[in-house]
């Protein structure tokens, strides 16, 4: 891409705008999914969204109008109906949480397909759009509807940072929150109602059916990363903006391609990367602490070996030992192998004719590791 | 089921007066199974007391309705002679370590933090002040190298004493502990009863849920016999008898046997992997 291109891109008021919103419902989402997830509710959101649908097609029924804010008004109504809903059948008898979330959400779905298709058999034409909150088109997003957004989930974010403290200990540990004398319930109502506001405010452009990946996707990537609450919400809300950004603005340079899928592969992307990529918890991190501790110990058991034979004999370090011998006492691997890499670290040395004799170097090394594992068999040793 | 033992009457029923924790009558119920039935407490302050009974005798939930953390039918608890809702300053709480989710994104420090949080007040974030307290908490249960860790990176003794650490900064009257000493390793196990005496020097009152009958006499002064209902309570030498042992815990008193034999268990007190499996578990 030229600069040229860059500075058209950013010329192209569509695309900003388009940028812009996706921007803005990526940051949101990710920033309350981090939360979402900590209390395991990562799919409510999506029940969320999903009972978002029915509202969108009432407003429409009732009003005839298709202002955004009266649409994503009836989405929060019905969404927010929805979560409530799942609390209250959780609650109120023996289903359990997952099978509750399910019901709702294709309850919900289900009543608002049926609107939703009643409303396009109708004769006029002017119900034309409303499949966008299906799937998302980003490209339609207008100054208006990216300022709705931005009032809808600034807001959301701002009451978390807030009451960031309060939010977190709940999260962690209700029982204590509530001992303290916090309202548990008002402040779950609370931050389930930002749940609600940050998918509401990205139906338009993701859609119903794949907004909660905007909630789950940025916060499992973040994760990988840290160990901190703040850094990981603010890498949720990086990483969310990121495939907000990319994913809209792919699907605007494409006719017809809807958002929503386009911003969940972005967002994938970014998953997929964390898993593979993080230094601590990554894939490839865990492979690789797999490898040299496998490793390690191969070197060590030949190094204790030598260690052991060498301490039979008068002179620590002058009498070389065969290769053979080792062998045999090797519970397996390539025992040559090993001596070679000892030798390479200066812990053996070779006495030529497959012979070989630890060095006082490792004789060190056997001594600090024999040291080092014999604490091992003791109960937990003091900090 | 146990037969409800008779038991002296209340010094000062129902005002609480001159208690540190004064249950009456409190009755809680999980759907239409009691749990708890018809429980008096009294205990006065500045003394450590045990809860002991079986398994599923209420122990955690006499601690959580103490606490309003589950809702009494019935019943009233007074916390040095006010109701709960007044006395919250003056209650700190180690839950049992499997309460919580250890793999929050959150330090040490920041965990034993939260227990300022309640002086902070609302919106307050915590400052240079809150978590010296914090970090001097660590201190005393051992932990101060350990302040910046994430959590799930320590082991299930040392994560117990994040707990105590969270009760020390609260820095309360009355602490309530849900079997602080289970599964935790020798060194933790010393800490938890180091400090259980440093807080009952300085007057204050513990009230613990425990399981293992060999350490009550050592640990405790007062302890209570539970089994849905009250079977005793009052000072160690009075109350934990074979035969208030019998009610509590019915047919099961292999524990009883042993503990009239002289010789120590296998491993003695020191040893982790003995020393806090009940020997009562049928």
């Amino acid at each position: 891409m030229s600069w040229n291109d860059v500075a058209a891109f950013w010329s192209d008021y569509t695309l900003r705008t388009v940028a812009a919103g996706a921007a803005v419902i990526g940051a949101t989402a990710g920033v309350l999914g981090v939360f979402a997830q900590l209390r395991r509710q990562s799919l409510f959101g999506d029940a969320v969204s999903h009972a978002a649908l029915p509202g969108i097609a009432l407003v429409f029924l009732l009003t005839g109008s298709k202002e955004p804010a009266a649409l994503v008004a009836g989405a929060a109504v019905t969404g927010w109906l929805g979560a409530l809903c799942v609390t209250g059948i959780v609650r109120s008898s023996r289903v359990p949480a997952d099978s509750a979330l399910g019901l709702v959400l294709s309850v919900f779905f289900g009543v608002g397909l049926m609107l939703l298709t009643w409303i396009q058999r109708r004769p006029d034409a002017s119900q034309a759009g409303l499949d966008r909150f299906l799937f998302g088109q980003a490209a339609t997003l207008l100054t208006a509807d990216v300022a709705t957004m931005a009032v809808l989930g600034g807001g959301a974010v701002l009451v978390l940072i807030l009451l960031w403290k309060e939010f977190k200990l709940l999260s962690f540990d209700p029982a204590f929150a509530a001992l303290l004398g916090l309202p548990v319930r008002r402040l779950d109502i609370l931050l389930t109602g930002l749940l609600v506001a940050a998918v509401v405010a990205g139906l338009q452009a993701v859609g119903v059916v794949l907004m909660s990946a905007m909630l789950v996707a940025p916060a499992a990537a973040a994760r990988q990363w840290t160990d901190r609450l703040a850094p990981m919400a603010a890498l949720a809300a990086l990483f969310g903006a990121a495939a907000g950004v990319g994913g809209a603005v792919a699907s605007s340079l494409t006719a017809r391609t809807p958002t929503g899928p386009a911003i969940v592969l972005a967002a994938t992307a970014i998953v997929m990367a964390s898993l593979l990529l993080a230094p601590r918890r990554g894939l490839l991190a865990g492979v690789w602490r797999r490898w040299r501790r496998r490793r390690d110990l191969r070197l060590h058991a030949v190094l204790l070996d030598l260690h052991a034979l060498a301490g039979q004999h008068g002179d620590p370090t002058a009498a070389p030992h065969a290769a053979a011998v080792l062998r045999a006492m090797a519970a397996g691997g390539s025992v040559r192998r090993s001596l070679r890499e000892l030798a390479d670290r200066g812990w053996a040395a070779d006495a030529g004719d497959d012979l070989w004799t630890i060095t006082a170097d490792g004789r060190g090394e056997a001594a600090r590791f024999l040291a080092a594992h014999a604490a091992d068999g003791r109960p937990e040793a003091a900090p | 089921m146990t037969q409800p033992a008779t038991h002296p009457a209340p010094a000062a029923p129902h005002t609480g007066a001159g208690l540190a924790v004064a249950v009456h009558d409190l009755t809680v119920a999980y759907r239409d199974k009691p749990v708890l039935w018809d429980v008096d407490l009294e205990v006065p302050p500045g003394l450590l007391l045990a809860v002991v009974g079986p398994n599923g005798a209420g122990k955690s939930t006499l601690l959580k309705a103490i606490l309003g953390l589950v809702p009494a039918a019935a019943g009233q608890v007074l916390i040095h002679g006010e109701p709960l809702a007044r006395a919250r300053d003056r209650i700190g709480y180690v839950p049992q370590r499997g309460s919580v989710d250890w793999d929050f994104p959150t330090s040490a420090l920041d965990v034993v933090t939260m227990g300022t949080y309640r002086r902070l007040g609302w919106v307050r974030r915590p400052g240079r002040r809150e978590r010296e307290a914090a970090l001097s908490a660590l201190e005393r249960v051992g932990m101060a190298a350990l302040a910046d860790r994430q959590i799930s990176q320590l082991s299930g003794g040392q994560q117990q004493r994040v707990f105590l650490a969270r009760a020390l900064v609260q820095d309360t009257d009355v602490t309530f502990m849900d079997e602080p000493f289970q599964g935790v390793d020798a060194v933790t196990e010393r800490a938890i009863v180091d400090l259980l005496k440093d807080l009952r020097a300085r007057g204050r009152t513990v009230v613990v849920v425990h399981h293992d009958l060999q350490t009550v006499p050592d640990y405790f002064d007062w302890v209570m016999l539970l089994n849905v209902r009250r079977i005793a309570s009052g000072p160690v030498a009075e109350v934990f008898t074979e035969e208030n042992l019998r009610l509590a815990y019915g047919g099961r008193v292999g524990f009883l046997e042993r503990k009239a034999d002289p010789t120590p268990a296998p491993g003695g007190r020191d040893d982790p992997a003995t020393s806090h499996f009940g020997r009562i578990r049928p």
